[in-house]
């Protein structure tokens, strides 16, 4: 079998929090960056046009803030990743640094490609990411640590509940996140079900 | 047992349980284009994979092609690599690929349909999140990633998790100047942005029945702007009848048999969904979004939302951003931009309803407005039938196919803080490529009443009033 996963246990170190539900992935990396046949480099166009407005009314964007430079960890609120299915979106931000991403909700596609890069995007309630989006703004150089055995989110004096979907959890415990090798093993098993599927024959019979 | 479409579906396609605990789900139809396809093909060819089935792959160029000048080598340079890149894998590979020498190059959501490849009963992958548009036919579409992409070149499979399904009932007569746009808008507008997250949409009820292929497309295309990753219609006649004589569908008695196994997989009359929704078709009005996300809509009679203090921070910053007042109406919104197209509205009844409209107007002076059909054959039929003249003559460029203003990866874009009617599918800050650029979505119908008018106006007075009111 040929994998590349490791096994993603936790993820720790300080954390950048960005405000705000339903940040979409133009937002998150603008069109104009897709035209490229890598994902090399995306990490410095991560919410690009959303900095430099920031930077316009003065009021520096948390990627641009110097004490969240280096985080690993990205704090968030509702429905984030919600839009298009580029998988830019997810591999700019951990192409930055990013680690684990906690929020309110995730949009669904942008859930599966981060899972598909290894990179976990965890829930808490919206009164937990309160504390912690102000914690991190307060106390940048608090170490938010991610641990999804346990379920837990320890950041100073803060302990949080985090989830995630059982099946995305094991597979990045047990290493399985990058499924490729799990779907190309076992070709046989595929073959009989496209047996079973009449439009394969063209509707021979 | 009682089951819907979506589970009967899946049920077909599951090769087994993954040990994670995901389905490794059978892809019987993968569609691929230039922008979400490159680096899975180069870790195929990293891995030292093949394809296994280029037989059920297909592939188009869309995303970033020039729909002004088309000579190769493009001018944008990482347009053209890119579109090499595409061509070469194909070549490599043996996928048949829909490029504008065939005259079949389009929008890979509207060429899927139309070539036949998409047909009920199928699962359907593509590296967009449109891909739902695909569930009008009765098929499970899903819009992947690029290691998805990777995955399904590779095994024909995805690694998944079931979804809940929601049946939205919509009932009654869609009121003259009222279309499935609207409908669509609608129902985010009601169920939120976010709304749909771990549902398919199953879209039922006397209205969508009565509904053509490309008003369901419509539908089903935006499912994704609502959350639910899928979107579907249950299969019936009007499917069936779009499929017949379509170059990839079956024909003679395999088209028979083939309806019968497809008229078998729609939702059972008893079967359960998780949530049961209603709207009223009748009740809806022409839609128009005002704000930054495609669940901030309002009727075009209606007025922008006052932000009710902090909970309404989303409201507060999309006022800001599109630099509206908070209760002011929607209609006399002036723009500056027209944009008839995209995989949501770029079809020919879209290019025909708008038409309509504008035959016989002119364009206001301050208003730039192109018409990017869908397809290169959707192109050729509105000019059989003459559209392209109505809209040259009313002012409106006419382009070639591809996706256009609708994401501005190629030349047409906005500038600065120009506002855009679009008959697109996302109102998001920089969507149409300038990065302080305002979009209001709403049908092709209201795009062309408001590139006519200048603003935004009610398509249901417009398309009585007089031609004197023209190229004001
Ligand atoms: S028309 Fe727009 S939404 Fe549709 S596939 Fe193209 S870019 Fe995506």
């Amino acid at each position: 079998m040929t994998t590349r996963s490791s096994r993603i246990e936790h993820a720790s170190g300080t954390a950048v929090p960005v405000r705000g539900d339903d940040i979409d992935t133009d937002r998150i990396i603008p069109a104009r960056f897709l035209k490229t046949i890598t994902f090399e480099g995306l990490e410095a166009h991560v919410f690009e046009d959303d900095r430099k407005q920031a930077a316009e009314h003065g009021t520096p964007h948390p990627f641009d803030v110097p004490a969240h430079q280096g985080a690993h960890v990205l704090v968030v609120q509702g429905n984030f990743g919600c839009g298009s299915s580029r998988e830019h979106a997810p591999q700019a931000i951990a192409r930055w640094g990013i680690q684990a991403i906690v929020g309110e909700s995730f949009a669904e596609i942008f859930f599966g490609n981060s899972l598909m890069i290894g990179l976990p995007c965890v829930t808490a309630s919206r009164a937990d990411l309160e504390k912690l989006l102000t914690l991190a703004e307060t106390q940048p150089t608090t170490v938010f640590d991610v641990d999804l055995a346990s379920g837990q989110l320890r950041a100073g004096s803060l302990v949080v509940p985090v989830t995630m979907p059982d099946a995305a959890r094991e597979a990045l415990r047990t290493g399985n996140w990058d499924a490729t090798g799990l779907l190309v093993d076992r070709y046989e098993e595929v073959e009989r079900t496209a047996a079973r599927l009449p439009y394969l024959s063209g509707f021979a019979s | 047992m009682a089951r819907t479409l979506f589970q009967k579906v899946w049920d077909l396609h599951t090769v087994r349980m993954l040990p994670n605990g995901q389905t490794q789900l059978f892809i019987g139809l993968h569609l691929v284009h230039e922008v979400t396809s490159p680096q899975a093909f180069a870790e195929l060819a990293e891995r030292g994979w093949p394809v296994r089935r280029p037989d059920r792959t297909f592939a188009t160029v869309d995303h970033i092609i020039p729909t002004a000048a088309r000579v190769r080598p493009f001018a944008d340079l990482m347009a053209e690599s890119m579109t090499s890149a595409l061509e070469a894998n194909c070549r490599k590979y043996g996928i048949r690929l829909f490029d504008p020498s065939t005259g079949s190059q389009g929008i890979v959501h509207v060429i899927g349909p139309e070539q036949g490849l998409t047909q009920p009963g199928l699962t359907i992958a593509c590296g967009d999140s449109h891909t739902s548009t695909h569930g009008a036919f009765g098929a499970i579409a899903f819009g992947i990633g690029t290691s998805q992409v990777r995955d399904v070149l590779a095994s024909q499979c995805l690694a998944l998790a079931p979804l809940k399904v929601r049946r939205i009932e919509v009932n009654g007569t869609l009121p003259e100047g009222v279309y499935a746009k609207d409908v669509i808008l609608s129902i985010i507008g009601r169920l939120g942005v976010k709304g749909g997250t771990g549902y398919a949409y199953e879209y039922a009820g006397d209205t969508i029945a009565r509904m053509s292929m490309d008003e369901r497309m419509t539908i089903c295309n935006m499912s994704i702007e609502g959350g639910a990753r899928v979107g579907y219609v249950n299969p019936d006649e009007t499917t069936f009848e779009f499929l017949r004589g379509r170059p990839y569908a079956p024909s003679g008695e395999a088209f028979d048999r083939a309806c019968d196994w497809w008229r078998s997989l729609a939702s059972d009359s008893d079967a359960e969904w998780d949530d049961v929704v209603r709207l009223d078709a009748a009740a809806l009005a022409p839609t128009v979004t005002w704000g930054i996300n495609p669940g901030q809509s309002v009727d075009v009679d209606g007025r922008l939302p006052k932000p009710a203090g902090s909970a309404d921070a989303g409201v507060s910053e999309a006022l800001e951003f599109m630099g509206f007042a908070a209760g002011q109406p929607i209609a006399g919104t002036r723009i500056d931009v027209a944009f008839i197209g995209s995989c949501t509205n770029g079809r020919l009844s879209d290019l025909r309803e708008a038409a309509r409209i504008v035959k016989g107007h002119r364009v206001a002076k301050h208003v730039r407005a192109l018409v990017v059909p869908g397809s290169q054959s959707v192109a050729v039929a509105a000019e059989r039938e003459g559209l392209d003249a109505v809209f040259r003559d009313a002012g409106f460029d006419w382009r070639g196919a591809g996706c256009s203003m609708c994401l501005a990866m190629n030349p047409d874009r906005l500038e600065g803080r120009e506002v855009c009617a679009s008959s697109s599918n996302r109102n998001f800050k920089g969507r149409q490529g300038s990065p302080t650029g305002r979009t209001l979505l709403m049908s092709p119908a209201m795009v062309a009443a408001a590139a006519l008018a200048g603003e935004v106006v009610d398509v249901r007075s417009w398309s009585t009033e007089a031609p004197a009111l023209a190229g004001v």
